[in-house]
């Protein structure tokens, strides 16, 4: 079902124009990257555009289903800080400013401090990775995501052996993001994984969908996509990385315990306390459809949780 | 003016005019990346307002002393069930693909549901029995049987606030507007409020 295509790996697709032309356009992000390289140690400070994303590795992981269309993943957003409405966030963070970000890391690592985004990114391959989405309320999509696997990420700060787990924060500044001003959820917004799970190769550091920079709504300019997990758990816009050695708190479990475990792993077979997780309604689709065990990364992540009992780690 | 020919079929195409928005948003326009949800919801809160509307109409004919307020009451209640009725239908064909045991078995197991398909299941007869026939017929046990209006409107609320994740500020804004609704019928309220003719 899941293709994970390695380096070496040599198919049609890759003699056919389209290849040659996207070669041709990583020819010219490195020749971008070389020269931007050189500016940047003279002008720390400039405004940064949003972060580049071409020249990125096409289909390294696809999914034989359709895709959720631009216009509905991108208009449907759960994205309370910039409001509680699904249609909000589309309208309330068109102007959000996301140049110049930067992202602080603590905790049980070697290389500790603030890091401009772009560096962080910089020489790595920027994959084009389609993965289901499962929302923990009973929706579902389908998106082909921009980014890098965050494991990839995280091993360049060098985390020590008392690294377990890894804490991620959305920014807060409430006059940036309107739906901070109110308190509906305690902010900021806090998420956490287990270092095995960060360290998932599924697991990714995204910073675009559909080709494109991150739109502001899905969480620019970079977030987590955890695809075997509902998506509350994939946090957005993150501007603080920690290395802990114990389970840090998590946002919706703070909000309300027994609905919104610190797991949090796609399950039909566990509900939630108000409603069934056995369906999900994929957006565009009239009826609803099981749900898969893992959101179908069965294969993939299943191992994690050997021996653990899934009922009590919801 | 609420005596005039054209009051009635006035007030009919007014709590038509949600549907005809949600008909015309799904013909020429659309309905969001999620259609399903967005008629389940707007059916939902149609049926929930003009809910409100009803029972605002006997306090309403009190305040004023013009019992013509009474004339709109049953075609008021009248749209409360068939908002209801689609808010259901729309859940039982696109949640449950018609299929029965799996709509009892979401009854049985989610309190908010179980709330909303009670609520559903007492507005049956209300509407069955607002017929002037019925009236007639059931006597003074009308009155006794249409009080389950009350039960209905805390049950609706209820099952609002349940299935909200986080912001409650919608459904807490309904039920002021319902508690309040609740008070006024209160008989130390009620008489303190009722319009006295002749008094300055």
């Amino acid at each position: 079902m899941i293709k994970i295509k390695q380096k070496s790996d040599l198919n049609e697709s890759e003699v056919t124009p389209e290849a040659i032309y996207h070669k041709r356009r990583e020819f010219l992000k490195y020749g971008s990257m070389l020269s931007s390289a050189l500016i940047l140690n003279t002008v720390s400070s400039r405004l940064q555009a949003s972060v580049d994303v071409t020249g990125y590795k096409q289909g390294v992981i696809t999914l034989d289903e359709e895709l959720t269309p631009f216009k509905d993943s991108t208009r449907y957003n759960n994205f309370y800080e910039f409001g509680t409405d699904k249609s909000d966030p589309a309208r309330n963070a068109k102007d959000f400013d996301t140049s110049n970000w930067s992202i602080e890391v603590s905790g049980a690592c070697e290389k500790k401090g603030e890091f401009m985004l772009e560096d962080i990114l910089q020489g790595m391959d920027i994959e084009e990775r389609i993965y289901r989405l499962r929302c923990v309320e009973a929706w579902s999509m389908v998106i082909p995501w921009l980014g890098v696997p965050l494991g990839k990420v995280l091993q360049t700060f060098k985390p020590t052996s008392s690294a377990k787990y890894v804490a991620f924060e959305t920014l807060h500044d409430p006059t940036r993001m309107p739906g901070q001003q109110r308190a509906v959820l305690d902010w900021p917004y806090v998420e956490g994984l287990r270092i095995d799970e960060a360290m998932h190769p599924l697991t990714l550091l995204a910073v675009g969908m559909y080709g494109k920079t991150m739109p502001n709504q899905n969480g620019a300019p970079v977030r987590l996509v955890i695809p075997w997990k509902y998506g509350f758990k994939s946090i957005k816009s993150i501007v603080r990385i920690k290395f802990t050695d114990r389970e840090p708190p998590t946002t919706w479990n703070l909000s309300s315990p027994r609905e919104y475990g610190f797991y949090s792993n796609v399950n039909p077979e566990v509900d939630h306390p108000r409603w069934s997780q056995a369906r999900e309604r994929r957006i565009g689709e009239f009826f609803k459809r099981e749900t898969l065990m893992f959101n179908g990364y069965a294969e993939e992540v299943a191992s994690l949780y050997s021996g653990m009992d899934l009922k009590k780690f919801y | 003016m609420l005596k005039h020919p054209l009051a009635k079929p006035l007030f009919f195409i007014f709590c038509l005019l949600p549907l005809l928005w949600i008909v015309a948003n799904a013909v020429f326009g659309d309905l969001g990346a999620n259609p399903v949800e967005t008629v389940t919801h707007q059916t939902g809160d149609w049926a929930l307002r003009l809910l409100l509307l009803t029972l605002l109409l006997t306090p309403l004919k009190n305040w004023t002393g013009n019992p013509q307020w009474i004339r709109f009451r049953r075609m008021a209640g009248l749209f409360v069930y068939f908002y209801a009725f689609c808010h259901f239908s729309i859940w039982y064909l696109a949640d449950h693909g018609l299929d029965v045991l799996s709509m009892l078995n979401d009854i049985k197991d989610r309190p908010y549901i179980t709330l909303g398909f009670t609520a559903f299941v007492l507005l049956t007869p209300l509407a069955l029995t607002s017929n002037r026939w019925m009236m007639k017929k059931l006597g003074k046990h009308w009155k006794s049987l249409h009080r389950l209006v009350y039960l209905i409107l805390v049950l609706v609320i209820a099952h609002y606030l349940w299935l909200v994740k986080a912001d409650y500020r919608e459904p807490i804004v309904y039920a002021l507007i319902g508690g309040l609704l609740l008070l006024l019928r209160l008989p130390v309220i009620r008489q303190n409020l009722l319009y006295k003719q002749g008094v300055s």
